[in-house]
């Protein structure tokens, strides 16, 4: 079984996140990077159906020179090499973009399964698994909180809007994960001082025969014409609670006519 | 007249309520021309009347039930294609936003995801503001390539009721094998509970990790108010709660005309999930608790006594 799982390196969400001013992209410099949070669920699963059986996991990420900090993450957890596509161009690629070199990429690679996190946690689109499999003509299983791979069989559990849904396909799928699945594993020191020797490949555009016109902040199919920092939210009134506590709550939601 | 294709999001025939909001928010872009596709047509075509669609095309083939996502956006796209919309709407449901990916790959357009509103903007194009980043910023955008593809939060709009005359057109769309490679081979419809669902709610009461797992408080409270009921990811991780309710970033985001967060901290994560709504009220032990930032009314204390006494209180008020 082989398995390429897609990451993203993301501005840490817990940072204070900001945009660009001069052209309206996500500030990738001003702010600490790092393996995307759902994506670690991704590599997780990955490993996992990789230890079960005779798996092998590649890394793959498309993304500025830091993106090699998200890769050498999921291969200090395990994956045995890594692909890292990068070029100048691809600044300001939107998800149609993105995932046009992500498609590209996996067609270059062996695979049985393409895995892929929910979201990010910085775009949280959530389109890319699903263009994925648009582009690559292959099953789309997305959006799992559980997952099992039986020989070419991959089963999700679907957790939709009113329904919970078991979906199945043969390999090979798309297949993405949300943060039901179990929680990724920390590197071990033996991982960490083993990725150090672990390959990783460095693509840019012109090795995947798409041209630069096709991505990049000129080819995006939308426009940002403005971002503006939401005013934060005024503190209100804070009481302590001296036994009337609910009564001053209902009190206040009637002045607001919730009650 | 310019056409605006909206989804309609159903189950068997039964609209959701976000389908109206996508017909309201069509109508000042153009003329919203619905899309039904499955079973159940009959059944939906005087509601999307009522909500001023004009033509309701009507497609009905077993693979839409049959397989993930993927045979719903080739029907779509060959909609496109052949009545050339101004725009397509389509509600940020699970499979929604994954029906406009494929959907915009196809007919290589544009696609703009999670709108919290949608505008003509000085072209008459839709242009749409979107909450970004833990709800810290806000992004104003449109599609500059192909049919503009939208897809909306609920909530976005107050669903606001107009005539149309709903002509039903039938499709014949016709469903490659390609489409037909993730079987969906078991359903299980979510119970009801009684309550508003979660994101269309009004009001939402949520609890956290000062429940100590006892939600018995947050639902009286909740029904007292006509609320639904919601939970942080600490709570369902614990397995007190499910997870469909959870709100957050990898939850449902919410944006309520009030917001009760009793017992929960206010981590970035849930306040992703909720910073946008009208009112915050917040009840916690902690008065450092990080949700108090961001409140317009909060109490400091046990929310297993300051929650019963609320909803005694608001039932004395109802008489």
């Amino acid at each position: 079984m082989k398995i390429v799982v897609c990451v993203k390196h993301v501005p840490d969400a817990a940072a204070d996140r900001t945009f660009d001013d001069s052209d309206h992209t996500v500030d990738r410099t001003g702010v600490d990077g790092l393996l995307s949070e759902l994506d670690e669920y991704a590599v997780e699963q990955a490993l996992t159906i990789a230890e079960a059986g005779d798996g092998e996991v590649t890394v793959l990420s498309v993304g500025p020179e830091q993106a090699s900090d998200a890769i050498r993450k999921a291969l200090q957890m395990g994956a045995v090499k890594g692909v890292h596509v990068s070029d100048d161009a691809i600044h300001g690629s939107d998800a149609i973009a993105t995932s046009l070199v992500l498609a590209k990429a996996i067609e270059k690679l062996d695979y049985d399964i393409v895995l892929c996190g929910m979201a990010s946690t910085d775009g949280e689109m959530g389109v890319v698994p699903a263009m994925l499999a648009e582009r690559l003509g292959i099953a789309q299983v997305t959006l799992g909180s559980e997952l099992a791979v039986e020989g070419s069989t991959v089963r999700i559990r679907r957790d939709g809007d009113v329904s919970t849904e078991t979906v199945e396909a043969s390999t090979p799928a798309v297949v993405s994960v949300t943060d039901q699945t179990p929680e990724a594993r920390y590197p071990s020191f033996k991982g960490i001082m083993a990725a150090k020797k672990k390959p990783v490949e460095t693509w840019a555009l012109a090795d995947l025969d798409v041209a630069p016109d096709h991505v990049g902040l000129s080819a995006a199919s939308s426009a940002v014409s403005a971002t503006q920092v939401r005013p934060p939210r005024t503190k209100g009134e804070i009481v302590t609670d001296e036994g009337d506590g609910g009564v001053k709550l209902v009190e206040y939601l009637a002045t607001q006519k919730f009650v | 007249m310019t056409e605006i294709l909206v989804l309609v999001d159903h189950v068997d025939g039964a609209v959701r309520k976000p389908t109206f909001e996508l017909l309201t928010l069509a109508r000042r872009l153009g003329e919203p021309s619905a899309v039904f596709l499955g079973s159940g047509s009959e059944q939906a075509k005087d509601s999307l009347a009522a909500y001023g669609a004009e033509k309701v095309y009507v497609a009905d083939d077993p693979a839409f039930g049959d397989y993930l996502v993927a045979p719903k956006a080739e029907a779509l796209a060959q909609l496109v294609e052949s009545a050339s919309p101004a725009a397509v709407l389509i509600a940020s449901s699970t499979d929604g936003k994954e029906i406009a990916g494929r959907l915009a790959i196809k007919v290589e357009s544009g696609l703009i995801t999670d709108a919290v509103d949608v505008v003509a903007g000085p072209d008459g194009a839709p242009q749409t503001t979107q909450s970004v980043f833990a709800g810290n910023h806000t992004v104003t955008a449109s599609v500059t390539k192909g049919t503009p593809i939208i897809t909306v939060k609920a909530n976005a709009v107050s669903p606001g009721e107009a005539t149309g005359a709903a002509s039903v057109e039938a499709l014949t769309v016709s469903i490659s094998d390609a489409a037909k490679t993730a079987r969906v081979v078991e359903r299980r419809e979510r119970q009801a509970t009684g309550r508003p669902e979660l994101t269309e709610a009004a009001i939402v009461v949520s609890g956290g990790r000062g429940t100590g797992g006892d939600f018995g408080p947050i639902e009286a409270l909740a029904d007292a108010l006509g609320a639904a009921v919601g939970a942080s990811r600490a709570v369902v991780d614990s397995g007190w709660y499910p997870h469909s309710y959870q709100v957050g970033q990898t939850g449902k985001t919410v944006s309520p005309q009030l917001y009760l967060a009793a017992g929960i901290s206010g981590a970035i994560q849930h306040r992703a999930g909720m910073q946008t709504s009208k009112t915050i009220v917040a009840v916690n032990k902690d008065e450092e608790a990080p949700i108090f930032e961001l409140v317009d009314f909060g109490v400091v204390g046990d929310l297993h006594k300051v929650l019963p006494q609320a909803t005694d209180e608001v039932n004395k008020r109802k008489g």
